[in-house]
């Protein structure tokens, strides 16, 4: 059987996210394994790794390095192997060089960029940007497959007050519109973030999710 | 593309089972918080909103096992409120599948209480909970104060604090969002209390949610093109069927609100 590992660093809604990828397994013919897990040599040995995230970039950063050998195998497995990844919210955000929010942090660095935050052109906007909105896809990209994009596309759960400016316009994968272009999607070969929620986005998440347990980079 | 506004049902929970309390005193049991949930995840519901009302006085465990239940099935985003009173019991709620939570005693008892919260779990998971009351003497004026204070406890014990610099403070401390309820309101069917959720909607940075009183669609178109709010919560014209969550949003489209319409349209 196939696992997938979701990381556990302390920060995150590991239980949200592992009951979104178990149900969405369980809709699959060869259901995978879904994993959650601490272990670096559990993530070693998962056929895709999930990262999820939710709070303060730093602390996300210090928590994932705070798991002693993690980054070491997640860069042995993602960069220098082939391991389909998912990054969510933070954990997408973390793939930056790095984070400037409060204080400036260094990012695991796998997709040039930084972390900044959202400057709506409308005042009356609201930070965080929370709530549904729809996607507008950039770049076709496997995860995206069958999601209707654009106004009347479906619907993704946000909840940020900061997002991923990538350096490449190649690793800008989907936006959406809050006074102006906030990133979305972002990826490179077998890396893919999202800095929404889709274990929270219905239909469009478990779709997403759905492609993600397929994907064949 | 623009960012929706949120229609929040609300589930009033005690003893592990729904309840809508008239002025949160005049308790009825309207059903099983999960199965509740599953029919609201279906129909468009953009979030859920449990709370446990009894949390105050009771033993409240029965709610972990409500939101892990309900996180199996509805691939929404959850908040629990209601006793939440310690960062054990966040973190308690957030790994049974919450995805935030909604703090009011803890956080006028003691204001740094959110700022520890927020540090630990991010701003994103700290809703506060502005229970508000229109003071007695606010006719009176000439003090610098608002008209509301914040009540605690449900709504039973007033503070005597202001409630539009207390949504400010919270929001200083790290709330990322604010629940407004006005508690003169609340099972009155009357409407929003539009012009606390207003004042208090244009003076923080954050999402507001509006709630207290909602008896018809209108009100709820009020709470966001009056009020400001981000989001409208209501209960029993939900719970009893008076209205259901595809023909609420609707109405709010057609009176010029951005709604997701995913569900309703499939």
């Amino acid at each position: 059987m196939s696992t997938v590992a979701i990381i556990d660093y302390g920060a995150g809604n590991l239980r949200s996210a592992a009951n979104a990828f178990e149900r969405v397994a369980a809709s699959l013919v060869n259901s995978p394994e879904i994993i959650v897990t601490a272990d670096p040599e559990v993530v070693r040995r998962a056929d895709r790794i999930m990262l999820p995230g939710v709070g303060a970039f730093a602390d996300c950063k210090a928590g994932l390095d705070a798991v002693a050998g993690m980054t070491e195998v997640l860069e042995e497995r993602v960069i220098r192997g082939t391991t389909p990844f998912l990054g969510v919210c933070v954990g997408m955000q973390l793939l930056a060089r790095e984070g400037r929010e409060k204080v400036i942090t260094e990012g695991l660095g796998w997709i040039p960029g930084a972390v900044e935050k959202i400057k709506p052109t409308d005042p009356n906007l609201k930070i965080p940007h929370m709530g549904w909105n729809t996607i507008s896809v950039t770049k076709p990209h496997a995860l995206l497959e069958n999601i209707p994009d654009g106004p009347n596309g479906l619907h993704a759960y946000f909840v940020h007050s900061y997002h991923f400016l990538t350096e490449d316009p190649d690793h800008l994968l989907a936006t959406t519109d809050y006074g102006g272009t906030v990133t979305a999607c972002v990826g490179r070969d077998n890396i893919f973030g999202t800095q929404f929620h889709p274990e929270k986005s219905q239909a469009l998440g478990l779709k997403l999710i759905e492609n993600f347990l397929g994907w064949t980079p | 593309m623009t960012l929706k506004t949120r229609i929040i049902p609300c589930l009033d929970v005690a003893g592990g089972r729904v309840v809508k309390g008239v002025n949160f005193v005049d308790l009825i049991d309207a059903g099983d918080p999960v199965q509740a949930a599953i029919a609201y995840d279906a129909a468009g519901a953009d979030e859920l909103t449990f709370l446990d009302i009894t949390a105050s006085h009771e033993g409240r465990d029965t709610i972990f096992d409500v939101v892990a239940r309900t996180a199996e099935h509805c691939f929404m985003p959850v908040t629990v409120g209601g006793g939440v009173r310690t960062v054990e019991d966040i973190r308690k709620l957030l790994l049974a599948g919450a995805d935030k939570v909604a703090i009011n005693s803890a956080a006028v008892n003691d204001p740094d209480f959110i700022a520890r919260a927020a540090d630990k779990f991010g701003n994103q998971c700290i809703v506060v909970s502005v229970d508000a009351k229109q003071r007695l003497d606010a006719k009176v004026g000439g003090d610098n104060r608002s008209e509301w204070e914040i009540y605690t406890h449900g709504g039973r014990r007033p503070t005597g604090i202001d409630a539009v610099e207390f949504a400010a403070k919270m929001v200083e401390r790290g709330a990322g969002e604010l629940l407004v309820t006005s508690m003169d309101r609340d099972g009155t069917k009357s409407g929003f209390d539009l012009k606390l959720t207003r004042m208090i909607a244009d003076e923080v940075e954050v999402p507001v949610i509006a709630s207290g009183g909602v008896g018809k669609l209108q009100d709820l178109v009020d709470g966001v093109t009056e009020g400001h709010a981000s989001a409208v919560l209501a209960a029993s014209i939900f719970h009893f069927g008076t209205f259901t969550i595809p023909e609420a949003k609707r109405y709010m489209m057609d009176h010029g609100i951005a709604m997701r319409m995913d569900a309703a349209a499939a």
